[in-house]
């Protein structure tokens, strides 16, 4: 590439930072405490539901092993 | 304008001005088109605004960049762990490998659980495809790639077709048939062509669309059927290494990592980057959304998995040690969001809990790096790939 193809490159990107980091700075923002807090009441109310979290009994686990059964 | 990922050189007449030349083979929103380079110049120079020079573009980049970190620092006004003091610490946490399952010849690189709840494709360095029922851990369905290190492979929604790709450059689909004996590769349906290796692929809602990410520094959107491109997304710098969509409900989004230590977040429709977060010290090799779509994670070689919160424009969470020192390989949180279970480079899974940022168990059992960890559809398992060549399913 020439030297003049070379500032024209850095010409559009530069460019395009700059467009991109205009979008960037102007999107609209929450505070941490409301979003932290939003992401505290995803987990409670979810939590019951999440098997990793609660454990669900072995006998619903289709991967923890049964209890053997003994045939009387 | 030209972007430089795609510049290749050819000879034969310019598109501009017809006359024989040397071609410069470049993309205007993702059109290619053939100009000289002397139409590229004229081109590249009328674009400039009166006035404009590199050098005001710096100046207007570094000013925007610090107004960028102004606005964030503004809302900062607390930390997530500090919120969640307040509720409950968790219990101890019991979790052991339920099923191993051994069968491929090399390392396992990537893994992904089909909506059944129950079958599992994982994919290796050996270059083979396998499709395991997790329940009985017997393989379903096994396809050889032509190339080795298949490093992205993926489960069709409706369960009938797995992606997968990896140093071919390209990731293709084959649909999985019921009768054993068929021969899978046969059907195969090449749909992406990247530049360099598929890092990570994805398919959207249906089973008609593909997201991909790539070595080449592009994600892209591809139609199934046609293995037409529909959009690309230019903007990182470097390989990305990972690319994870948000969950149904919040929309046409996906979040995307790589070399470059920046975590980015895209709009499908538009391919417009819309948000960027660069405060990981090393590359990012994998990101995942939080369940409702506010949030994402990440983990790194940086050693350290961290919490990116859309809404507030920031990180909100770093989950580290200091006896962490090796990198994050993959991370994948549990249904409720509240666990986030991370695979790491030293041969050990650590759960941790998103809310307070503390760990709440280390996992041990795989015998080499673990490069894949994801929770099962239903939330009551996860799966590990490690380089010891197998898969454990954990609960």
């Amino acid at each position: 590439m020439s030297s003049k193809m070379q500032s024209s490159n850095n010409i559009a990107q530069a460019r395009r930072t700059v467009q991109q980091l205009r979008v960037e700075a102007n999107i609209e923002r929450i505070k941490v405490s409301k979003a932290s807090a939003d992401l505290m009441n995803y987990c409670s109310e979810h939590a019951k539901y999440d098997p990793l979290l609660m454990g669900i009994p072995a006998s619903e686990n289709p991967f923890k092993d049964r209890k053997p059964c003994t045939i009387l | 304008m030209c972007d430089q990922t795609f510049l290749a050189i050819t000879f034969g007449p310019c598109d501009n001005c017809s006359q024989n030349k040397p071609l410069m083979n470049i993309y205007l929103k993702n059109e290619p088109i053939n100009y000289c380079s002397l139409c590229v110049e004229l081109m590249a120079c009328q674009g400039l605004a009166k006035g404009e020079t590199i050098h005001t573009l710096k100046a207007e980049s570094e000013t925007l960049k610090g107004k960028l970190e102004e606005e964030r620092a503004k809302l900062h006004d607390v930390e997530l762990h500090q919120v969640a003091e307040k509720i409950e610490a968790l219990g101890q946490f019991v979790m052991k490998t339920r099923r191993t399952l051994k069968g491929h010849g090399n390392k396992v690189l990537c893994m992904d659980w089909c909506r059944d709840k129950r079958r599992i494709v994982s994919s290796s360095q050996d270059g083979k495809v396998i499709v395991w029922d997790a329940y009985t851990t017997n393989k379903e369905h096994a396809v050889t790639m032509p190339c080795t290190w298949v490093m992205a492979c993926a489960y069709a929604p409706s369960g009938c077709a797995v992606a997968c790709g990896g140093l071919d450059n390209k990731c293709s689909v084959y649909p999985l048939s019921l009768d054993k004996n068929e021969n899978l590769a046969a059907k195969k349906k090449s749909v992406a062509m990247h530049t360099n290796y598929l890092s990570s692929c994805s398919f959207t809602n249906s089973d008609m669309q593909i997201l991909t990410s790539s070595g080449d520094g592009t994600c892209a959107l591809w139609d199934v059927e046609s293995g037409q491109l529909l959009q690309s997304f230019h903007g990182h710098s470097a390989d990305v290494l990972s690319l994870n969509l948000a969950p149904s409900e919040t929309g046409n989004t996906f979040v995307s990592g790589g070399c470059d230590k920046k975590a980015n977040v895209w709009d499908m429709r538009s391919g417009q980057n819309v948000q960027s977060f660069e405060t990981h010290e090393s590359d990012i090799n994998s990101v995942k959304y939080y369940p409702s779509g506010d949030a994402f994670a990440t983990g790194s070689d940086d050693a350290t998995c961290r919490l990116y919160d859309l809404r507030a424009d920031r990180e909100v969470a770093i989950y580290s040690k200091e006896s962490i020192i090796f990198g994050a390989s993959s991370v994948d949180f549990s249904l409720s969001g509240r666990l986030l279970f991370a695979g790491y480079n030293d041969y050990t899974i650590n759960v941790w809990d998103v809310l307070k940022g503390t760990r709440v168990a280390i996992l041990f059992g795989h015998e080499n790096r673990v490069s894949t960890v994801r929770v099962s559809p239903d939330g009551t398992a996860f799966c590990s790939g490690s380089w010891d060549n197998t898969l454990r399913i954990w609960a």
